[in-house]
């Protein structure tokens, strides 16, 4: 019994990082460009295997708040880059038919897209690989067996990877505008918690409260944008 | 040189003010240790830094 209970604990809660790690990665890729999305999973996943090959066990010595707080804080400040100019977009005041200034920022864009979707795709998974890699570690030493804590996360990895790519497709046919709109929503939401997180405030039920910061950030947005909307001129 | 300016468009894009309050808000809520101040804090920056861009 105790065993079916580890692989489960196991499988959920790394469940819950992946799932996390997933939306950046998707995020990412949708916005930047798959390539190099995908070239910074590999990379953080590499990396990831050495730090795991080198220290083992003394892997819960790694600040893990330090580093939330760091990706946090970057997250933070490259997602609300993003969802300010989604919202002057959505709110007419950013060129939305004028075809040189976007010729221009597209340009500009995609120079940096390519290797921002990369560091994003890299710290989200590297920070997430990490919490899920102490999540099996704690539970497996704590209930004496690793290889079921491992088969619980990995079962959970099979899981959300074959979800990943099953919306990626749908997810490429949502207009580019709504696109930015909700990247900038996500990094931003996940840039608020980890880096809340990080300094060391505690939200209320922990992970519980991402889905309640998702939705503060989504109304304030929609917010802005209503308010920032011109005002049409009533009809004489 | 690209590298730097990689990070710069990165981390501070093109609000200065709004990165410098992002930054000020988190140290503010690591010393208080408050979950609360830190989406309030985003939404006020955001708003200011919007209403600045759309005058």
């Amino acid at each position: 019994m105790s065993a079916v209970f580890l692989v489960l604990s196991s499988f959920l809660a790394s469940g819950v990082e992946m799932v996390e790690a997933l939306t950046i990665v998707l995020a990412a890729g949708i916005a930047g460009g798959w390539r190099s999305s995908l070239l910074g999973v590999g990379a953080a996943s590499a990396v990831l295997a050495v730090i795991v090959a080198v220290l083992g066990p003394a892997l819960t010595a790694i600040p893990i708040d330090d580093l939330r707080l760091v990706v946090g804080a970057l997250l933070l400040l490259y997602g609300l880059q993003w969802l300010r100019k989604a919202i002057l977009r959505a709110s007419g005041h950013k060129a939305i038919h004028d075809e040189d200034a976007i010729y221009a920022e597209t340009v500009a864009e995609a120079r940096s897209l390519d290797a921002s979707a990369f560091v994003i795709a890299f710290k989200g998974v590297l920070l997430e690989g990490l919490e899920v890699a102490f999540i099996v570690l704690t539970f497996g030493s704590a209930q004496g067996s690793i290889p079921l804590a491992v088969a619980g996360a990995a079962a959970a990895f099979v899981l959300v990877a074959g979800v990943g790519l099953a919306v990626r497709a749908p997810l490429a046919r949502v207009p580019e505008n709504t696109i930015k709109f909700a990247v900038g929503i996500m990094l931003t939401t996940f840039g608020i918690f980890w880096s809340a997180e990080g300094g060391g405030a505690h939200w209320p039920g922990d992970e519980a409260s991402l889905p309640f910061v998702l939705a503060f950030v989504c109304l304030v947005s929609l917010g802005l944008v209503r308010m920032l909307r011109p005002r049409e001129l009533a009809p004489a | 040189m690209s590298f730097v300016r990689f990070w710069w468009e990165f981390i501070v894009g093109d609000d200065p003010w709004l990165a410098a309050g992002v930054v000020a808000a988190i140290a503010v809520t690591a010393w208080l240790a408050s979950w609360w101040l830190l989406p309030l804090a985003v939404a006020v920056l955001l708003l200011v830094s919007l209403r600045r861009a759309a005058r």
